[in-house]
């Protein structure tokens, strides 16, 4: 009975969190427009007994999914999502990795102070540190007035409303989340294996190859999924670093949604980002379980 | 009958494999290795005893290349090593906590330093089987390390250490995480395999038993220097400090003046007690204060007061530690002194004769002790 509390609490929070909202998602997007509010029909109202639940089912279509194929904007801006979340997530795992590593190599007495550094960002709001960025890269922001003043250019860069600003701004905001899993799988890892390898006849640069990124492998592959389902989905940074050509699909949810006030499309953007999403979600799940039995 | 016993440190005309030339390891201002002069033979099996932080280890790591040497030199064939990387050396180490790759396979982990010497790949293969089939662990090549138990891990890390051929291995503490029954057949198992690979093994421990299993000469060390280097035999038998005879095995140390008469010295360590005489060679100087060692198996219980024997004195059984095998008396003398005597249970429980608070002699003849200055 114990048993049955314990499983029941994550269960039914998955079930009022999760699974009842996706459900009330996915019926909209099975819906039609309408003006009227909330702006879509059917509703469901059980005061019409079974017939109305009849009809309130037969209304139901996938016309919205249909009409996402018809027009190229959104295959283009889920392809351009994919693209860019990955993206992001290696550039993320190229600046990650050297800083997981410094962290773990560092003097016990540091380490605590360095992970503080790398959560630091957090304390402040997400949205002022994204506007921070505008301050930075926009032409009269502070790095050109740097490189301006440093002589390296003669006329300031255009990042900002760029897709290199999304980029940045993606790495940044995310790279705490490659970081730590990485430092975590990093700091475990036995230093008298790499002195085994180079007892073995190995330098320290292969060593580093065949035995340090082997067994990061775990935290590597985390910390890329934890960048990589976020950066997906991504709307804020898209939409104040990104420029008008930025695509991507969290900026067309948000459009359809609240300037063209068609939730129904809006519903059928999110259930479909929600597919593309499941698959690495299910991948992440299982290096998990496979990492647990390993350290079993 | 006329097979040579195995003593190279004896033959002057022997070339060692290692010379330590006053070498001194400093951390800072801990000094960790203080000025220590050795050599190690080509096929010895020789044993770094101390307690932690006597800086065997320390010695090891310098010899595997993972520690600098402050001062003096480290010749390996003649060769200073100083400046070799710990993977040019023709050195393998088999790490205390195994060091096994885990995520790779038994076969993998052991093919390692070959596969680094970019040999042909059948040449791996037939020397990974090999040592496979030197260290029994045929069947668990496709095996992770945590898919095996402690004692096959030890096995695999050793397979590992011996794969590339080492002139010399080095062995850091090899059978501390295996049980008492394990370790015991482990030992043999090494020195077995140290016979038939013909290879020099160097083993730091912190167990004396260990040492003196399966070492063909034990260095005694404390505080970063060599208290005494001898066969287990001669640490046992002779010890040169009262340090030794402390640290291996169980023994009696008897505090005195010693005054020279005939071939040895007769000490006289309290009042009413009459001198122990024991044979040596040994000077001691003018203080003439010493120490008498004497280890409980040479010392004879009894209940009445024997004849003829050189040193005798009497006592009440104070404690009986039973072992099973054998019984160590603590006998207390009159000046409160303790002295332990041990003896074989050849008997059955029921008919031992000695028990608590009986009034017994204790006697030793004129060899069993051994002076000792300090």
């Amino acid at each position: 009975m114990r048993r049955f509390f314990l499983i029941a609490v994550p269960y039914a929070w998955l079930l009022v969190l999760f699974l009842i909202p996706f459900v009330i998602v996915l019926k909209i997007s099975l819906s039609d427009t309408a003006l009227s509010i909330p702006p879509y029909t059917p509703t469901l109202d059980f005061s019409g007994g079974w017939a109305g639940l009849k009809a309130f089912f037969s209304a139901l279509d996938l016309e919205n999914f249909w009409f996402l194929t018809s027009d190229d904007l959104y295959w283009k801006a889920y392809l351009s999502s994919v693209w860019i979340a990955v993206a992001s997530t290696l550039l993320a795992l190229f600046v990650g990795y050297p800083i997981a590593y410094g962290m773990a190599q560092a003097r016990d007495e540091w380490r605590p102070t360095l992970m503080m550094l790398v959560i630091l960002p957090f304390w402040t709001s997400f949205l002022i540190r994204v506007y921070s960025w505008m301050g930075i890269l926009s032409q009269e922001g502070f790095l050109n007035q740097f490189l301006l003043w440093t002589g390296i250019i003669s006329e300031p860069l255009i990042i900002l409303n760029t897709n290199t600003a999304v980029y940045v701004g993606i790495v940044y905001t995310y790279l705490p989340f490659m970081i730590l899993p990485i430092y975590a799988a990093l700091e475990k890892l036995d230093a008298s294996l790499l002195e085994a390898a180079e007892d073995l006849g190995c330098s320290r640069i292969q060593a580093f190859w065949l035995v340090t990124v082997p067994l990061s492998k775990n935290g590597i592959i985390a910390g890329c999924f934890l960048v990589f389902i976020p950066a997906l989905g991504e709307f804020v940074i898209p939409s104040l670093l990104g420029g008008s050509q930025t695509l991507m699909i969290g900026k067309v949810l948000w459009e359809e949604f609240f300037n063209n006030r068609d939730w129904p499309v809006a519903s059928a953007v999110a259930v479909i980002l929600l597919m593309i999403l499941i698959i690495p979600i299910i991948l992440f799940q299982r290096n998990e379980q496979k990492q647990r039995e390993a350290e079993q | 009958m006329t097979e040579p016993v195995f003593a190279p440190w004896d033959d002057p005309n022997e070339k060692p494999l290692i010379e330590f030339k006053n070498v001194t390891k400093r951390f800072g201002d801990f000094t960790a290795i203080d000025d220590l002069t050795l050599d190690i033979y080509e096929r010895e099996f020789f044993a770094l005893l101390g307690p932690s932080g006597c800086g065997k280890t320390t010695m090891m790591r310098m010899l595997a290349g993972f520690e600098t040497i402050t001062e003096g030199t480290i010749l390996l064939s003649g060769k200073n090593i100083a400046r070799v990387p710990p993977n040019r050396r023709a050195v393998n180490m088999m790490f205390q906590s195994y060091a096994l790759f885990p995520h790779l396979t038994v076969w993998d982990n052991i093919a390692f330093g070959l596969k680094r010497e970019k040999l042909p790949k059948d040449q791996i293969e037939a020397r990974v089987q090999e040592m496979l089939k030197l260290t029994r662990l045929e069947k668990f090549s496709k095996r992770k390390p945590h898919q095996i138990s402690g004692g096959q891990r030890q096995r695999v890390a050793l397979a590992r250490s011996l794969a590339k051929a080492p002139k010399l291995l080095l062995l850091d503490e090899p059978l501390g995480a295996l049980d008492k029954k394990l370790r015991q057949d482990t030992q043999f198992e090494l020195m077995d395999i140290q016979e038939k690979t013909g290879t020099t093994f160097v083993i730091v421990t912190h167990d004396q038993e260990e040492a003196m299993t399966v070492a063909s000469r034990v260095a005694v060390m404390d505080e970063g220097r060599l208290i005494q280097v001898a066969t287990p035999a001669g640490i046992y038998e002779m010890p040169n400090t009262v340090y030794v005879a402390d640290f291996i095995g169980d023994v009696n140390i008897i505090e005195g003046h010693g005054t020279k008469t005939g071939d040895g010295y007769d000490v006289t360590f309290a009042e009413g007690q009459p001198a122990l005489h024991a044979k040596t060679d040994a000077q001691l100087g003018e203080a003439a204060r010493c120490y008498l060692a004497i280890r409980p198996e040479k010392v004879t219980i009894s209940a009445e007061r024997p004849d003829g024997a050189v040193n005798v004195v009497q006592g009440t059984i104070h404690d009986i530690a039973y072992l099973g095998n054998l019984s160590t008396y603590h006998v207390e003398l009159p000046t409160g002194q303790i002295l332990k005597a041990q003896a074989a249970n050849t008997r059955r429980l029921s008919r031992r004769s000695f028990t608590w608070e009986d009034k017994v002699w204790l006697s030793w003849t004129d060899t069993a002790a051994v002076v000792l200055e300090r």
